[in-house]
């Protein structure tokens, strides 16, 4: 509230006077600041081009008879009849050449895209094999110098072809589990707006706690995802992801709050604009849970019954009830509560056709953390709305309400073990 | 480019060229070492070798490199032969980064066995060793390395057949040849990757053991394989006559299979009565199909 005053400016330009009070002050021109700081980087970038050049002079024998690290990540496996497709991508930091391939002990012919892959670069491998359906496999993939990767096919079936109706399909399962239920979650607004407002700061309290709930599931299901992939840092992208939401979140939410509440105190924020956040973080959250689903769904993993739609579809509704909650004091337009609606849950539309294309876990783990963060900030933001007449946050009634938000969750989460 | 394999396994491409791999198979066929000879004063013939472990590179499957350690630079090693009675010189030489041995089947003194801590024992690198004994008994034998920690010190290629003839002669053959059954351990773990005869996965499906029909052909089959238990040997539309250890000249048995666990070997006599191809392969079709199958080729009399 009192960091408009202007000393961070005396303080810089006290600095950059330093320098120039020596005994050739203003003698000679004064370098320009942006030189100043470029030179470095520029010497930096030199050396290090002259150093790679000329093969670490003087370091050479470091890297004798050290055998080459050989680590490869399974990013996705597709099965058609006949042929078995393994994208693949190498994630030490020596190039590796897959020479030969077995299925289940069975050397196969096959072609692939990058016969010897660099680091971080991916080959997609396409074997013949005359797969049975329902049939588990392991898939060896043996390495120019013997070393053997491992892929498990559970129950051999076929991926389903990525034509239009496909993605059509992908498209229709993001509205079942996202539109449909985050709008009929919002059917509870005229309930909200009657409750009095102890059971205002109830219902908030389930909100914080269903959001709680979704930063910590969201966070674990990204770990899941990148838990045998280290190529872009393995699960440091979920906490990275995070982090980044989270920060992002805050200053957006900063900057607005100095630009229109100018020199005034620091208010909690208004309503609409905290419905906004938690559309925003839980459109973040579904648009990692589309990837997920349809990414799933199209490596043949996930058998997408009725069942798991409904069960997703109950979780999700949940999430309506989060965006109406702080809406529970005023009037929005029905256009703002359709926006709210289709910025939650339309990015799991999204989502699910894009992780059904093409899959890559260190994405699709980047966008659940950027969820979790994004989520995790607007729980926190609500807290102060639980405060009671004394001021409190935590009291017997938004207590429970948290519990019963996470208890929720954690009930219906059940119902999509995936 | 995928190769069409007409529903058998095989690598991408084929096996390797025999060149290219370091292993020629189909010539170690019929490769009977015999040694240099001398008559000594006593009428007996004295048969000398001069065998240098060294550490060598195989392409084993196109595109895998194996580092293997072998005895003259092949896998398997030279087979060597001598007529029951005759007195052995081996002189062996260690090339090799690592101590070696060279442990003979067969009847010896201890300090001539080539096993660590008795006689000689390990044969460190740079350092020779002459092996002396008299060829005996009779039979399909072999010979490897006996250093510890003795998996690795087998598998990575220190092993060879070593066959004595009776004095007397076996029934006289038409073709005679040595198949030694061995497997590949390329990623350290507990199992082979890899599996042979004669040391190239694949090969004979690709270069079939040529044979004439109705010519007797007896084949000394060894069975080097570590990691797995128990090999096999299993020959289409034929029948065989076996003899264990080759030790004896009359059969044990008449079959199309038999198995034979870690230095287990014995003598196949088989003629082929009809011309075309027949396969022969592990009947632990696992070990068919990561690379121990081939063809015999029978061309009409």
């Amino acid at each position: 509230m009192t960091r408009t005053q202007p000393t961070p400016r005396t303080t810089r330009s006290a600095t950059t006077r330093f320098p120039s009070s020596g005994s050739t002050a203003g003698a000679r021109r004064r370098k320009p600041r942006w030189l100043l700081g470029l030179a470095p980087l520029t010497l930096i970038a030199v050396l290090l081009g002259l150093f790679s050049l000329l093969n670490g002079p003087g370091l050479a024998s470091l890297g004798q008879g050290v055998p080459p690290k050989e680590e490869v990540a399974v990013e996705n496996i597709r099965l058609s009849p006949g042929q078995i497709e393994l994208t693949v991508r190498n994630e030490g930091p020596d190039p590796v050449s897959i020479a030969q391939v077995n299925v289940s002990d069975y050397y196969a012919a096959f072609t692939q895209t990058a016969p010897t892959m660099a680091p971080m670069q991916s080959s997609t491998l396409t074997v013949s094999y005359h797969w049975v359906d329902g049939d588990p496999y392991e898939v060896a993939l043996v390495t120019s110098v013997g070393g053997k990767i491992t892929a498990v096919i559970d129950a051999a079936a076929p991926s389903p072809e990525r034509d239009g109706s496909f993605f059509g399909l992908m498209g229709l399962l993001g509205i079942y589990v996202g539109v449909i239920p985050v709008a009929l979650g919002m059917l509870w607004m005229p309930f909200i707006r009657r409750s009095s407002a102890a059971w205002v700061r109830g219902l908030l309290g389930v909100t914080v706690g269903l959001l709680a709930f979704l930063t910590f599931d969201a966070t674990l299901e990204g770990f899941e995802l990148v838990t045998d992939n280290h190529a872009f840092g393995g699960t440091l992208v979920v906490i990275l992801g995070a982090l980044a939401a989270y920060l992002a979140l805050e200053a957006v939410d900063a900057w607005m709050r100095r630009r229109r509440e100018h020199g005034n105190g620091p208010a909690a924020l208004p309503p609409n604009r905290l419905a906004l956040l938690i559309a925003v973080g839980i459109g973040l959250h579904n648009l990692g849970e589309g990837l997920a689903i349809g990414s799933a769904y199209a490596v043949g993993s996930l058998a997408l019954g009725a069942s798991l739609i409904v069960g997703f579809a109950i979780h999700n509704t949940t999430e309506g009830l989060a965006i109406v909650t702080p809406l529970a004091r005023t009037r929005p337009s029905m256009v703002r509560l359709v926006l709210l609606g289709l910025i939650a849950g339309a990015p799991a539309v999204l989502g699910a056709v894009f992780g059904a294309a093409s899959y890559q876990p260190s994405l699709s783990a980047f966008l659940l953390g950027l969820g979790a963060g994004a989520v995790g900030q607007v729980a926190v933001k609500l807290l102060p709305l639980l405060k009671d007449n004394s001021g409190r946050i935590i009291t017997p009634l938004t207590a429970g309400g948290i519990l019963a938000g996470i208890a929720v969750m954690f009930g219906t989460g059940l119902l999509v073990v995936a | 480019m995928a190769v069409d394999h007409a529903g058998h396994a095989g690598f991408a491409g084929g096996p390797v060229p025999a060149d290219r791999a370091g292993i020629d198979p189909t010539a170690i066929l019929r490769d009977f070492d015999k040694g240099k000879t001398r008559l000594l004063p006593d009428g007996r013939t004295l048969r000398e070798w001069d065998i240098v472990a060294v550490d060598k590179e195989f392409e084993i499957a196109p595109g895998v490199m194996f580092p293997g350690w072998s005895y003259n630079g092949r896998i398997p090693g030279p087979t060597l032969w001598a007529r029951e009675g005759d007195a052995l010189r081996i002189n062996f030489t260690n090339a090799g980064a690592h101590p070696h041995t060279m442990h003979f089947h067969g009847i010896h003194r201890a300090s001539m066995d080539g096993t660590p801590g008795i006689g000689a024992g390990s044969i460190e690198p740079g350092q020779r060793f002459t092996y002396e004994f008299d060829a005996t008994p009779f039979g399909t034998h072999l010979y490897h390395c006996h250093q510890s920690p003795l998996a690795p010190h087998i598998a990575k290629g220190l092993y060879g057949g070593f066959i004595i003839e009776p004095k007397a002669g076996r029934p006289k053959a038409d073709d005679e040849m040595v198949m030694v059954m061995n497997g590949y351990n390329t990623d350290g773990g507990d199992d082979n990757e890899f599996y042979s005869v004669n040391g190239l996965p694949f090969h004979f499906m690709d270069h079939p053991v040529q044979v004439k029909q109705n010519a007797l052909v007896r084949i000394h089959l060894i069975n080097v394989l570590e990691y797995d238990p128990i090999n096999s040997f299993h020959v289409h539309g034929n029948f065989f006559h076996y003899y264990p250890t080759g030790t004896m000249l009359t059969p044990s048995e008449y079959t199309d299979t038999i198995s034979q666990v870690q230095g287990q070997r014995g003598v196949v006599e088989i003629r082929f009565p009809y011309p075309g191809k027949y396969m022969f392969h592990a009947h632990k079709t696992e070990f068919a199909e990561l690379g121990w199958m081939g063809f015999f080729e029978v061309s009409p009399e």
